[in-house]
């Protein structure tokens, strides 16, 4: 056992020393597998992370919203016809939003407006404040306690008119903060100023980037709603096995109203960056298809420097399985150095720097774009996978053109012919 | 290079474990947040409203300049339609 170990070490010796000699070529080809290992490892970690931390926030989203629809269009939702919904059996709370949007031509950016409670009746309407209250378990009481600063300090509850509450992503954008005046636009054209009560903390961008949290007043005066319609309706169910029920019995009292449960709203975003959808398979198949390329040529054969190198080793005594196992190492320092590298700056590219090689794309035409970093998530399942889509496919490939060439005769192979 | 990129690897794991604890309390003020404003979606996309809120757009938001305006939107490429549009909720249009 220790005489194989003693020459398993001597052939990574020589192996390392041959691709040493071979500077330029090797350095292109890692260079080229780290960077097809990076973005398969980026694309990954990006959307692994994402679906996770989207799955824990969403939980927190509306048990069902109910829109109205008019010619297959969203339509404000008349606040008598709400009434009607609390009639349903197993709902326990029915309550009107109010939100929308508001393009400020100035950045070009749209900013969502949102009424922290429209005040409209509820059938089990609890008036008091409801502070953000942190969910804490023992495990993570310390860590609870390092995040002591809140995501805001106005309370919601007590919103003024002519204040409001806005995310990082508009402060950023405006170049503005607490206490400062912004002047919108309205809906007759008349200039309304509203004053920043607060701002929501950056850490949470990934919800809060665009917001605009304002009084019902100063929303109906901007829009010109009138006071009997909200945008849409949410529900609250007793028991949560009853709510594709409610939802289709949502559909039988208001036949155009269309109900959406957290669980579309769930499911959504667990398909968001689909590896079938558009883009991403555009951006994964170019890698991919750079990596078969790559790995068919490596296939393909042996130069005729590799199997004038591998006649000269057999003349001196080498046998078949002894260049085999040399070659083997060579593709496995080759592709476990590239392997580590691209998941290592993948690592450090999506969790550290804010996956800022994706964001020209994700950016798309938003001028206010959200600057998160997610929670950095990465399990043995993950890099598995990665390993058998990157490692061993190149490794296969360039076992079997050496076989063929280390079974030549070693005159053969050193007089170059036979190629 | 392998041992100690192995090394580093396994470093930056411990910072994943690690970091997922900090960032757990984080993540409930946001889940809490969400539920106080009753929010339905993600701020990834704010380039069109249907990007903004996936799961709220309407079932001809793609078309929302003319009819045979298609959707134009880069963020468009990368998402797919949100699952509740799928259901046919309307008489059939194509």
């Amino acid at each position: 056992m220790r005489a194989w170990i003693e020459k398993q070490q001597y052939l990574i010796d020589f192996t390392l020393s041959s691709l040493i000699r071979r500077k330029v070529k090797n350095v292109s080809l890692l260079a080229l597998y780290t960077l097809i290992v990076f973005i398969l490892a980026s694309v990954m970690f990006f959307t692994h992370s994402i679906k996770k931390e989207a799955s824990v926030i969403l939980h927190g989203s509306p048990e069902i919203i109910v829109q109205k629809v008019r010619a297959g269009r969203h339509e404000l939702f008349p606040i008598r016809q709400i009434e009607q919904m609390k009639t349903i059996r197993g709902v326990a709370s029915v309550e009107g939003r109010l939100w929308g949007y508001y393009f400020d031509p100035d950045v070009g950016a749209n900013y969502t407006l949102l009424v922290p409670g429209t005040g409209s009746e509820s059938a089990t309407h609890n008036d008091a404040p409801a502070p953000i209250v942190v969910v804490e378990d023992d495990e993570h009481t310390e860590s609870a306690d390092r995040s002591a600063e809140p995501l805001y300090r106005v309370n919601l509850e007590t919103l003024k008119p002519g204040t409001m509450v806005i995310g990082e992503g508009i402060a950023r954008l405006r170049h503005a903060g607490t206490g400062d005046l912004l002047a919108f636009r309205a809906f007759d054209g008349t200039s309304v100023s509203l004053r920043i009560a607060d701002t929501f903390s950056s850490k949470s961008e990934l919800v809060s980037s665009d917001l605009m949290v304002v009084t019902e007043t100063d929303f109906r005066r901007l829009f010109g709603l009138p006071v009997d319609v909200v945008t849409d309706v949410v529900l609250t169910v007793n028991n949560p096995r009853e709510v594709p029920t409610v939802a289709t019995k949502i559909t039988k009292i208001l036949p155009d109203a269309r109900p959406i449960t957290r669980e579309e709203l769930l499911r959504t975003y667990d398909s968001i960056f689909n590896w079938r959808s558009g883009m991403m398979l555009v951006l994964l198949s170019a890698a991919v298809l750079a990596f078969v390329i790559f790995a068919w040529d490596k296939a393909s054969g042996l130069s005729a420097a590799e199997k004038w190198e591998i006649g000269v080793l057999k003349a001196i005594g080498w046998e078949t399985a002894d260049i085999i196992q040399m070659k083997f190492w060579e593709g496995t320092v080759v592709s476990l150095t590239a392997f580590f590298t691209g998941v290592i700056l993948a690592y450090l590219h999506v969790f550290l720097l804010s996956s800022v090689v994706f964001e020209l794309a994700l950016k798309g035409w938003s001028t206010l774009y959200p600057q998160f970093q997610l929670t950095p998530s990465v399990n043995a399942a993950q890099l598995t996978t990665l390993f058998f889509l990157t490692v061993v496919p190149y490794i296969t490939a360039t076992i079997v053109p050496i076989w063929r060439a280390a079974t030549l005769d070693p005159d053969t192979a050193m007089r170059r012919v036979g190629d | 290079m392998v041992t100690t990129e192995v090394v580093i690897l396994g470093l930056l794991l411990v910072h994943a474990s690690r970091s997922e604890d900090t960032q757990h309390a984080i993540l409930q003020e946001k889940v809490a947040l969400f539920t106080r404003l009753k929010l339905t979606d993600l701020c990834l996309f704010p380039e069109a409203r249907y990007t903004r809120h996936l799961s709220q757009a309407d079932l001809h938001s793609a078309f929302q300049d003319h009819p045979l305006s298609l959707e134009h939107f880069p963020s468009g490429s990368f998402t797919e339609p949100p699952n509740n549009l799928r259901k046919s909720v309307h008489e059939g249009l194509d």
